[in-house]
């Protein structure tokens, strides 16, 4: 009964005359997504009305349930679950929170429509009849079961019709077909062309790509000076940047580039231990997503810079030295500690002279010696050199 | 230099009377023990009016119930403070007791050290004989009024009124005047009794320390007794009987050998009539047999190089064999002192106490097993109350009692007090800063039941600090804390449980329309199956496990306990009729500001919840 109900509705709220271009994800993987909803809610029903306690398995999204796969290179999530149950008093709202999102996704799915995270919280927001508790004290709340949800049905963000927002731009020797318009990434201007948060082959196509490589930089900041210098153009290249640490969007784009295209990743990152997880991000997976790493890691990133030695291969002033704190520290040895940086003798040997030299170093530093520096000489010397960490 | 030599020889030159032998004599004379207490009034608690008025209430109201108990009549008393001038007080005591014969009023009431509590082993309130004339004596000094008796020994006899002066110098009463009241008098509606006035400076303030508070905590320690309290406010206050029966008499018993010290005994020594040693040790000691005594004896004979034997003459016998003997005595294990002398308040009578002067909602009570410091057998009894309507945020309230005497003043000083602070009240779920009271909605009555309480002083405010005592009073405060923190964690527990059940149940219809949506199952079926469950897990979670892994079912093991008393905390309602209202009686207040209002909450007694 109800099902029918529901299925009706959605079809009366389909905009009918609009020229609509096919969600973001393909209409099976929908179907399947909305049959392991179905499959959850039906589990829990079925536990409730034969008296038993209603249970969700979730992966367990921490660092001692990620694998390191040495042969593909990449951070894989181990098989622990936590078991998240309605009759826990720790556990009963989260239960109840990952059952509305389940619902809000359905629907989603049914209205073919996307919503962002923040979206996606006002839809499951509202006050718990008899009282005046509201379903999420904040999105922060929703974002984070939304992530469970992903893992226990084992779809991704973008299956469940709801997207992040979008960070990271993008320039260079490139066509790109998004959502149906065709983007000319050589001529985008100052801004550049800003990255989706979804950037599954259903939303984003590559078209006529001239690029030799991929140059990844840390922040906007960086990315405009290359941009002005018309680097990519000069390199014949393409020019990504994340904002800090990439969002899934920008690694899924750098990881289909270097996938589908072929085109090896360049990570011109800051010298500190926040840049180092950058690279390790973007080349093995995040421990949080670690998931997703068979989509997003791309193992043959190399790191160019900043690399300790600079400081002095470059003559830097002293003025750019920011001395390495104590959570610094921790972090940097947490890093060298981590399996994927334990045997690789080089960024031991690079996180040894971070450590020795007590200072890290930003990208702009190269600005000191002079303006166009690090786009005119520094990256230059090292692609000739192919002088890379690995 | 010159002043320096000047000033030497004026020196010299000052006469100097020196004392002789035959001066000095002519000075020296008996001090009487009136006038020593005369000098020093803060030795017996007259230290100011407020605290003077506070004893002098006090001693007549210990005297008036160890008379009215040792007679075998359950006590009615009347106290009435009626306020003369700003600082003037006349305090009246009746009680319905046996009455004083005419001959002795003179020696109860006009002499200090006189009383039949001094020279014996028994549990009594007083100890001294020095109170009520002392009282006296500081209302003569006071406002030059003598003290006032009147006292009827029985139905058929006549009454007899008395006014007494002290003369402090001879330790002796001079009577004023002597009237004899016809048989009929209205004055004592059972026949027989006695009425003390005392006129004397004083002050009255309501509160901590006050006539008040004694009167209530007496009535707390004496359920047996009924008091009748007139303020100087014209207030009447009752604290009626809760107890119907008059506590068993206290026996007397003869000092324990391990008791007394090297002078008692040779004072013994001197008084008692001729006899051999064996008869002496074994007439005036408890635990002291035929056995004993030689063995005794053969001890101290060791010591001296003469042949004292049990048949040695008590009269032949020297400081240094006394001397002796002592000595033996604390080499030699005698058994502890016989502890049926001992009369406690009771676990019973203790909470009946409590309970109708408490708002409390849970009360418990432990009587110790006698016990024994310095050769005197004693007793301790704990009792608390917690919750309903006490203040959460002050520190806990102790009433101290000795041989169900409230004790009143430094409280700091009692070893009472230390035992408290040195309980670990955290184990029982109350907070307790370091080295201090626990803090919370908490009342601790704490009773030592003695044949001789060692007070601190003379005043008796304080008993003394003796590790028997205060490890008695700790074990007794413990076992009281350990039903408060089982009452408590239950408590919480229970709160606990609701919660965790408020909480399913608000989720519950949330995933139920959830999986509605979704699935299209019936979501009001899922709701109630859902709910059914979360009741279930709830109650099971009720029976928690205690420490050994048992199934305990608190609440039961607490009300089957019958040293505890749960009430529930809910307001009642003036409307409910409930039988189980009024179980002990209550105070009734007929005060001018609540007049007409008699009917006090009615607190039931909660029934076992589970």
């Amino acid at each position: 009964m109800a099902k029918k109900k529901s299925a009706k509705k959605s079809t009366t709220r389909k905009a009918p005359a609009r020229k609509r271009i096919p969600g973001p994800v393909s209409k099976e993987r929908d179907k399947v997504t909305n049959r392991s909803i179905e499959l959850l809610a039906d589990s829990i029903a079925r536990d409730g009305l034969k008296g038993r306690e209603p249970r969700v398995d979730i992966p367990l999204r921490t660092v001692t349930n990620m694998k390191w796969n040495k042969k593909k290179r990449i951070l894989e999530m181990g098989d622990s679950t936590q078991t998240r149950s309605l009759f826990n008093v720790g556990q009963a709202r989260k239960f109840m929170q990952t059952l509305l999102l389940a619902k809000g996704s359905r629907e989603l799915i049914k209205a073919e429509k996307t919503l962002s995270l923040r979206g996606m919280y006002y839809m499951s927001l509202h006050t718990i009849e008899g009282t005046k508790e509201k379903t999420f004290d904040e999105q922060s709340e929703s974002d984070n079961i939304l992530e469970d949800l992903e893992v226990s049905l084992g779809g991704l963000r973008e299956e469940l019709h709801v997207f992040a927002k979008k960070r990271g731009t993008m320039v260079g020797n490139i066509t790109v077909i998004d959502n149906g318009d065709e983007i000319n990434c050589r001529r985008m201007g100052t801004g550049g062309y800003a990255i989706p948060s979804i950037c599954e082959p259903s939303v984003l196509q590559f078209k006529d790509c001239g690029a030799d490589f991929v140059l990844h930089v840390e922040k906007d900041t960086v990315w405009s000076r290359f941009n002005e210098d018309r680097f990519w153009e000069t390199h014949n290249c393409i020019l990504t940047e994340g904002s800090g640490q990439p969002p899934r969007g920008v690694r899924r784009l750098l990881h289909r580039l270097n996938k589908e295209l072929g085109l090896p990743v360049y990570c011109l990152l800051d010298c500190d231990p926040w840049g180092h997880y950058i690279y390790s991000v973007i080349k093995q997976g995040s421990i949080n997503l670690a998931f997703e790493s068979q989509r997003m890691a791309i193992p043959d990133a190399k790191f160019i810079g900043i690399r300790a030695e600079d400081y002095d291969r470059c003559e830097l002033s002293a003025d750019v030295r920011i001395a390495l704190n104590e959570r610094d520290i921790t972090r940097a040895k947490q890093i060298a500690d981590y399996p994927w940086f334990k045997d690789k003798r080089p960024w031991q040997k690079e996180i040894k002279k971070l450590l020795a030299n007590g200072f890290k170093m930003e990208v702009e530093s190269l600005i000191t010696k002079d303006i166009s520096y690090v786009t005119e000489e520094y990256v230059p010397a090292r692609l000739k050199a192919k002088d890379f960490l690995d | 230099m010159e002043p320096l030599v000047t000033v030497a020889t004026k020196k010299k030159t000052r006469k100097r009377t020196a004392a002789t032998a035959e001066t000095m004599a002519a000075s020296q004379r008996e001090i009487s023990v009136s006038e020593f207490f005369a000098k020093n009034r803060h030795l017996l608690g007259f230290d100011n009016p407020r605290k003077a008025m506070l004893t002098t209430v006090k001693e007549a109201v210990d005297n008036a119930l160890d008379a009215c108990e040792e007679g075998g009549i359950l006590p009615s008393l009347t106290i009435q403070l009626l306020q003369i001038e700003e600082t003037r007080f006349k305090i009246t005591v009746q009680d319905n007791g046996p009455g004083i014969l005419r001959q002795q009023i003179e020696n109860i009431f006009g002499k200090l050290l006189y009383g039949s509590k001094f020279h014996r082993m028994k549990m009594s309130r007083g100890q001294q004989g020095i109170g009520i004339s002392a009282a006296g004596m500081y209302g003569l000094m006071t406002t030059g009024k003598p003290v006032k008796i009147i006292s009827k020994t029985g139905r058929r006899k006549a009454s007899h009124e008395v006014v007494l002066k002290i003369d402090t110098s001879k330790n002796r009463a001079e009577v004023v005047s002597d009237t004899e009241h016809p048989e009929d008098d209205k004055l004592f509606p059972d026949g027989r009794g006695t009425i003390v006035s005392i006129e004397l400076e004083g002050k009255y303030q309501k509160g901590r320390q006050s006539v008040d508070e004694y009167l209530e905590q007496t009535a707390i320690a004496n359920p047996h007794a009924e008091i009748t309290y007139l303020t100087p406010g014209n207030e009447t206050i009752v604290y009626p009987r809760a107890v119907k029966n008059l506590p068993e008499e206290a026996k007397e018993i003869k000092p324990h050998p391990k008791g007394i010290e090297l002078g008692t005994l040779i004072q013994m020594l001197e008084r008692t009539e001729p006899k051999s040693v064996s008869a002496f040790l074994q007439d005036e000691f408890s635990r002291v047999g035929q056995r004993k005594a030689s063995e005794l004896i053969k001890r101290a004979a060791k010591k001296t190089s003469n042949t004292l034997t049990p048949r040695t003459r008590i009269s032949t016998m020297g400081h240094a064999e006394a001397e002796a003997l002592y000595k033996a005595i604390q080499e030699v294990s005698v058994m502890a002192p016989p502890t049926d002398c001992l009369v406690p308040i009771g676990s019973k009578a203790l909470l009946a106490g409590l309970l109708k002067e408490v708002k409390a909602e849970f009360f418990a009570a432990a009587t110790r097993p006698p016990s024994v410091y310095r050769g005197n057998p004693f007793q301790m009894e704990v009792a608390i109350a917690f919750g309903g309507e006490l203040k959460s945020e002050e520190s806990a309230r102790i009433l101290r009692f000795a041989n169900r005497v409230p004790l009143l003043y430094q409280q700091s000083a009692c070893s009472s007090f230390k035992a408290v602070v040195e309980t670990g009240w955290k184990n029982y779920s109350l907070s307790q800063p370091r080295g201090s009271l626990p803090v919370g909605p908490l009342v601790i009555m704490i009773h030592m039941a003695s044949v001789w309480v060692p007070f601190t002083s003379e005043s008796k405010e304080a008993i003394a600090d003796y590790d028997e005592i205060r490890k008695e009073m700790r074990l007794a405060l413990q076992e009281c804390g350990r039903k408060l923190g089982i009452y408590l964690r239950r408590r919480q527990r229970m709160k606990k449980e609701s919660e965790r059940r408020s909480i399913f149940e608000r989720y519950i219809g949330e995933i139920s329309t959830a999986c509605n949506a979704i699935t299209g199952v019936d979501a009001k079926k899922l709701y109630a199956a859902l709910l059914k469950q979360a009741s279930t897990k709830t109650a099971e979670a009720d029976q928690m496990l205690d420490d050994e892994g048992k199934v305990i079912d608190e609440g039961g093991r607490l009300t089957k306990d019958a040293d505890v008393i749960i009430l529930d905390d809910r307001q009642a309602d003036p409307g409910i009729d409930d039988d189980d209202i009024d179980l002990f009686g209550g105070k009734t207040k007929k005060s001018t500001r609540r007049a007409g209002v008699s009917k006090k909450k009615s607190r039931s007694k909660k029934k076992a919840r589970h």
